[in-house]
């Protein structure tokens, strides 16, 4: 049997905003994920740090105090510096749709705004995992 | 103003519109509509057997205990509330220039906004601020940093709201040293500093150190402020954030109150006179979409802490049972999709506020989920306030709902709900040893993921969201951006302070706080020392972190 999709859900920073990244996490346990959360005000480091020793396929980082700009980049360098080229980094937020675009330009997937639907952010996680971890990692509903 | 550039942000993310476009779903669930917003039952019909019997008892006359129907006998007929619109962002000059403008346009008091390092007590130049100086409210670091904030501002003719935490004998520090340098003395400054930590390990989690220390600081502020500044409201207990975190109106209610109760013993047993200090305690709700369970709310809380501080705490004063609060609307209500909608949402929540009878509201910009308010937006917000206090008549007449047969009933229930999760929190210990616990922020946690699954199976309608969403709209508003420049100046500010204050006084000063802390004696004057001694906000923050340790959460889900 296939292995269950493994997310680190991670806040980053000073944002102390968690309930979008909790509801995300509850939402994903519940569509049979391995959810990781790192609980608040971690370093882009730590996060690196943890994705690589939690072997997750999926980084989810959420940030809502305008600081995107900044820690999308930086957590997405430290990620491919430990090698981890083919982990997927997305993510939400309050974040326009040019910082979007822009952060999505150096690498980082599909961010989700506000009214997103945890049904969506799932659905395309479960995509990108179908299609770069084909045969591996399950799809359990 | 210098550093806002406006740029259209579109709306409609395609996540939003998923559920509205999928093909041929399944039967919906039906809309939920036989209960509140929070989840309280709701009869199609009230009658005249849903009031209680005491309900005269219950309500009092405006003006008395308990305060059910206001705190004054002619509510807003003799003083408005105070229109006090929340502002800061970047540099302490663009938030002092939205001061002057939004005190121009008839605001009439000031509410400040401090950004994440701020809150945090970190410099600007602090590794962790990286990328947040200046993004989510205006940074202060120094005391050179607060004096340019107030700049022009005569501090005995406004009165100021800090909405800060974790570092907040700091800025009270701060301000009192700027008025002095005004000629003021501490008693003739009014406001509201939020102080209110427990609330944080709760909901907005921004802290500094773990619980037991944090509160000990608070009680501190307290005890200082009853004895030196009587027009100051020493902490303000906030259901704001709670709400937002995902709890319920009751929870929002029981937690609050319970935060309150914490305060108060733990002033008692520091010996403190509960009416030397009680009067000066204040509050701060969030007013959501329910509108009746909102004014249901506000009710059911000004007579559940007249109850709670006359009997519980035997104060005598009068003005210790009064419950005065600051209000916000709900902006986690807003929506990122048809912005433009907000504006409708916050006009309803406003009046909701103001019929539960709030001592000072804010009203949110219909552009919050999208980034800091436009000056645009704010004055539309700030406008609403106007037009609800001076063309709608709601504010002319007293508790005009009160005798409703609904309005009664909801009241009462938000009552008793309240108190049964209070009594909960009372059998555990009290709310330090409950929020220690985790308990709290448990539940809210499950009311906000319950929530989130309603709307996404259809039960919970958010128009522009999940109904009515439009196909393709194009309608664009203005958005506020924060130039990155900013962090790079507030960085070399920082660093002159340092480099040009005396050293030799500020290492004294600093040490007479660290000093101090290893004591049980009252903080405040030792941070006033540090402060006037140009000791930074993050320096002063280190002492703590150094005496009292630094606070880690559990990460639960």
């Amino acid at each position: 049997m296939a292995r269950k999709i493994r997310v680190l859900v991670a806040k980053a920073g000073l944002d102390g905003h968690d309930r979008g990244a909790k509801v995300v996490a509850s939402a994903m346990r519940d569509a049979g994920f391995e959810v990781i959360y790192t609980g608040l005000h971690q370093t882009p480091e730590m996060i690196a740090q943890a994705a690589v020793q939690e072997d997750v396929d999926v980084v989810a980082l959420s940030i809502l105090s305008g600081a995107h700009m900044t820690l999308f980049p930086r957590v997405l360098d430290l990620m491919r510096e430990r090698g981890l080229n083919d982990v997927l980094l997305t993510g939400g937020g309050i974040i326009s749709k040019e910082d979007m675009g822009a952060l999505q330009k150096l690498g980082v997937g599909t961010l989700f705004g506000p009214g997103a639907t945890t049904g969506a952010i799932i659905d395309y996680v479960r995509g990108w995992v179908a299609e770069h971890r084909a045969g591996e990692v399950g799809t359990a509903k | 103003m210098a550093n806002e550039r406006t740029e259209t942000a579109t709306k409609t993310p395609k996540a939003g519109r998923a559920r509205t476009e999928a093909p041929v779903a399944p039967p919906a669930p039906a809309e939920r509509r036989g209960e509140t917003l929070s989840g309280i039952p709701l009869k199609p019909v009230y009658t005249a057997a849903d009031r209680p019997a005491d309900l005269e008892a219950r309500l009092g006359e405006p003006g008395q205990f308990p305060y059910t129907r206001a705190l004054f006998p002619e509510g807003y007929r003799t003083k408005l509330w105070t229109m006090r619109q929340f502002a800061g962002f970047g540099s302490a000059e663009d938030t002092n220039q939205r001061f002057h403008y939004l005190l121009g346009e008839g605001m009439t008091g000031l509410s400040t906004a401090f950004d994440m390092p701020t809150l945090m007590g970190y410099d600007a130049d602090h590794p962790m601020s990286l990328g947040e100086v200046g993004r989510e409210g205006v940074a202060i670091s120094t005391l050179e940093d607060m004096e340019i904030l107030f700049r022009g501002i005569p501090l005995d003719k406004v009165t100021t709201s800090m909405t800060i935490n974790a570092p907040a004998i700091v800025l009270l520090a701060m301000y009192v040293a700027i008025g002095e340098k005004q000629g003021l003395k501490p008693s003739q400054l009014g406001g509201t500093i939020q102080a209110d930590m427990l609330k944080e390990f709760i909901a907005q989690k921004e802290w500094i150190c773990p619980p037991r220390p944090h509160v000990k600081i608070c009680v501190d502020m307290i005890e200082w402020c009853a004895k030196h500044m009587p027009k100051w409201n020493s902490i303000s207990i906030s259901g704001y954030h709670i709400r937002e975190a995902g709890a319920t109106a009751a929870q929002e209610l029981a937690f609050t109150l319970a935060d309150g109760i914490g305060y108060v013993e733990e002033c008692v047993k520091r010996g403190m006179d509960v009416d030397a200090f009680a009067p000066r305690l204040s509050f701060f709700w969030d007013v959501h979409n329910d509108f009746f369970e909102e004014i249901a709310k506000f009710r059911a809380a000004r007579r559940l802490w007249a109850t709670v501080m006359r009997d519980r705490f035997g104060a005598k004063n009068p003005r210790s049972w009064m419950l005065r609060t600051h209000a916000q609307t709900a902006g986690v209500s807003l929506t990122a999709q048809q912005p433009l909608n907000n504006v409708a949402r916050v006009a309803l929540q406003a009046m909701a506020a103001v019929l539960g009878g709030t001592q000072s509201l804010h009203t949110n910009s219909m552009d919050e989920t999208l980034a800091l308010p436009s000056e645009e937006a704010a004055t539309v917000a700030l406008r609403t306030q106007q037009i609800l206090a001076h063309e709608s008549g709601v504010a002319n007449v007293v508790d005009p709902l009160a005798g409703s047969y609904f309005v009664e009933s909801l009241t009462d229930t938000m009552e008793s709900e309240a108190l049964a999760i209070i009594r909960r929190i009372d059998e555990m210990g009290g709310i330090i040893t409950a929020v220690e616990r985790g308990y709290p922020q448990k539940e809210i946690a499950d009311s906000a993921y319950r929530f989130q699954q309603q709307v996404e199976q259809g039960e919970r309608f958010i128009v522009g969201v999940n109904r009515f969403a439009a196909e393709e709209s194009e309608v664009t508003i203005p958005v506020l951006k924060i130039d990155m420049e900013i962090e790079r100046r507030q960085i070399e500010r920082v660093k002159a302070v340092r480099a040009k204050r005396d050293a030799a006084k500020h290492a004294a000063a600093v040490k007479a706080l660290r000093d101090a802390c290893m004591s049980d004696q009252n903080l405040v004057p030792f941070v006033l020392d540090a402060v006037k001694a140009n000791a930074t906000l993050g320096e002063i923050s280190d002492v703590f972190r150094e005496a009292y340790g630094v606070y880690r959460e559990p990460a639960v889900f």
